[in-house]
């Protein structure tokens, strides 16, 4: 699966609270948890993102509580990838069973700024800026771990065999 | 190689002679749990599935975040939660009226003992790590995909040794404790990681002290916190948990990454300042607060109560402070009226509530406005967890916010009882 979009780019820390406040909590409807992604840490996000678009941060994302309602309210806001130096267990593994496609690269990191173009081809963990023409390798997923984000998910992927 | 204690628990519910970190297994779970807000989400995931309750012994679903219901849409939520737990025979359903916290609740109703491996869909489920349990955070996919098959993958975790010598001084907590190691160590620092706590000062830390810091283990990023079991966990688990005690030892020759020796006698009462668990102080300048409470999974057992009390009891909250405590499970409310705590409390100006997480995340029952201050035994002061974005909290022990509810101000309780 390959994925291009523009970077927003935060810092270490993003704890699960600021990617979806728990006063937001009271529903599991993906499209309304979208509607206040990020609100937290940067109200502008879902005015600025678009479909396609690439999260990049620093350590230890999505911190804090195990709420799935973080991951879902990304994805659905339209992020294709998130990119980080490190990611909090729980958010890795749940970003991983609800398919939203996640990268550890802190070189990436590093390379990559706010409103910078980036593509990536996620089977190869190839991560390119197109804007400045860098290219960074991150260590790809296994295939299993491939295929339950390409089926959309771990149930979706149950379902499927 | 020698094993850690959480690499033998593992390595027993893998059917597997031994396990090294890193390797990826299967485990047999005791108990997988959910709540009020991540249990909702479990279901759907469940039912695109066509799934089922494989096991209904070993599901327990706590309503006890946005309970008794904040608005309509939670009210919606747990009704889909009951529902489910009716039409799928769960025996463990705790609603209002039976419900607590939920990590003060199920060692408390002996859900969860030494030896276990449980899964839940909370980040503090890490709490019973203190009966000797292995236990970890997951998120809803994994627990829906937990109830039906009463399973669960693992990598297996690499760990930190924490040695504790000596004992408490007069005021200190396990509240204080773990906040001194977060700031060491920072939110971070134990990444994917087991914390193992052992050493000859384990036995001077009570029941309640060693839930706090496992509680917050994953406040250092770990992936669990354990304690061994010894007199005070059987004598915890006698008369409560409903299977037998399995125990399990590190062995001489575990593998610790690092190792950590904490004299206890040396701590003082911490305090977490905004916004983030790691930012540790134990000295300040006059720092005027708006709110206290006193509760949560971290702090709402009844030592913490006991603790508050004797501050509380014959002083004043401060005037323009709200202090607001809440028992974390039924037993325990019961325990402090028996005990006159709350008559306490209430004399001294406080409010109590029925057991809820509510203002822990920002719920409801003491949501903060702008630029007000809090002072919380809760475990997490990031930014906006408890209300307004420009809000601020102080993690702080029970003894240290009950202080600062007398006080006004940012304050230890050596400093309001002298």
């Amino acid at each position: 699966m390959n994925v291009k979009g523009r970077v927003h780019k935060y810092g270490s820390n993003v704890d699960t609270d600021v990617i979806i406040p728990a006063r937001y909590l009271n529903t599991a409807a993906a499209e309304e948890l979208a509607a206040h992604c990020m609100e937290d840490i940067d109200p502008a996000f879902v005015k600025n993102v678009q479909a396609g678009d690439i999260l990049v941060a620093e350590d230890n994302f999505g911190c804090g509580s195990s709420r799935e309602h973080a991951p879902i309210a990304i994805k659905a806001s339209g992020i294709s990838l998130v990119i980080a130096n490190t990611f909090a267990r729980i958010f890795y593994r749940n970003a991983i069973n609800i398919g939203l496609p996640i990268l550890e690269c802190p070189e990436a990191v590093e390379g990559i700024r706010a409103g910078d173009v980036v593509s990536c081809d996620l089977a190869k963990g190839v991560i390119k800026n197109e804007t400045t023409g860098e290219r960074f390798q991150a260590q790809p997923f296994p295939e299993f771990i491939q295929n339950i984000i390409n089926a959309g998910g771990l149930l979706a992927s149950i379902a499927q065999k | 190689m020698g094993m850690t204690m959480t690499q033998k628990i593992l390595a027993a519910h893998a059917g597997l002679p031994s396990v090294a970190a890193g390797q990826l297994i299967e485990a047999e779970l005791d108990l997988a749990l959910a709540n009020d807000i991540t249990a909702p989400v479990a279901i759907r995931e469940m039912e695109k599935a066509g799934g089922h309750v494989r096991y209904k012994d070993k599901v327990a679903l706590v309503m006890d975040h946005f309970t008794p219901n904040k608005d309509i849409k939670a009210a919606c939520q747990v009704k889909c939660t009951r529902a489910f737990a009716l039409r799928e025979g769960v025996e463990h359903f705790f609603d209002v009226g039976e419900m607590g916290i939920e990590h003060a609740l199920l060692p408390e109703q002996g859900l969860v003992g030494a030896g276990d491996c449980v899964i839940g869909a909370d980040s503090h489920t890490c709490t019973y790590g203190a009966l000797g349990a292995f236990s970890t955070g997951v998120g809803s996919t994994d627990l829906a995909a937990a109830m039906m098959t009463g399973k669960g993958w693992f990598k297996v975790p690499s760990a930190l040794r924490f040695v504790l010598r000596g004992a408490l001084p007069r005021f200190v907590t396990g509240k204080d404790l773990i906040l001194h190691i977060i700031g060491l160590i920072g939110v971070d620092g134990a990444l994917y990681k087991s914390m193992e706590f052992t050493g000859e000062g384990v036995a001077s830390l009570t029941m309640d002290d060693r839930f706090t810091v496992c509680n917050m283990a994953i406040e250092a990023g770990a992936k669990n916190g354990i304690f061994p079991v010894d007199e005070q966990t059987r004598a915890y688990l006698a008369g409560r948990f409903r299977r037998p005690v399995r125990v399990y030892e590190a062995d001489e020759d575990a593998v610790y990454e690092k190792t950590y020796t904490i004299d206890l006698s040396a701590l003082r009462p911490t305090v977490a300042f905004p916004h983030l668990p790691e930012n540790t102080h134990t000295s300040w300048e006059n720092i005027a607060i708006d709110q206290v409470v006193i509760g949560s999974c971290t702090n709402g057992r009844i030592s913490d109560l006991r603790q508050a009390a004797e501050v509380l009891a014959g002083r004043k909250v401060a005037k323009n402070v709200r202090c607001i405590i809440i028992p974390a499970t039924q037993e325990v409310y019961l325990q402090a009226m028996k005990e006159g705590l709350l008559e306490s409390f209430i004399r001294a100006g406080a409010v109590v509530s029925t057991p809820t997480c509510g203002p822990c995340l920002g719920g409801h029952m003491g949501i903060l406005a702008d630029n007000e201050r809090c002072v919380s035994t809760t475990n997490r002061n990031f930014v906006g967890r408890m209300g307004h974005i420009t809000s601020e909290i102080y993690l702080a022990s029970p003894y240290t916010a009950a202080a600062s509810a007398v006080a006004g101000r940012l304050a230890s309780a050596q400093e309001v009882l002298s």
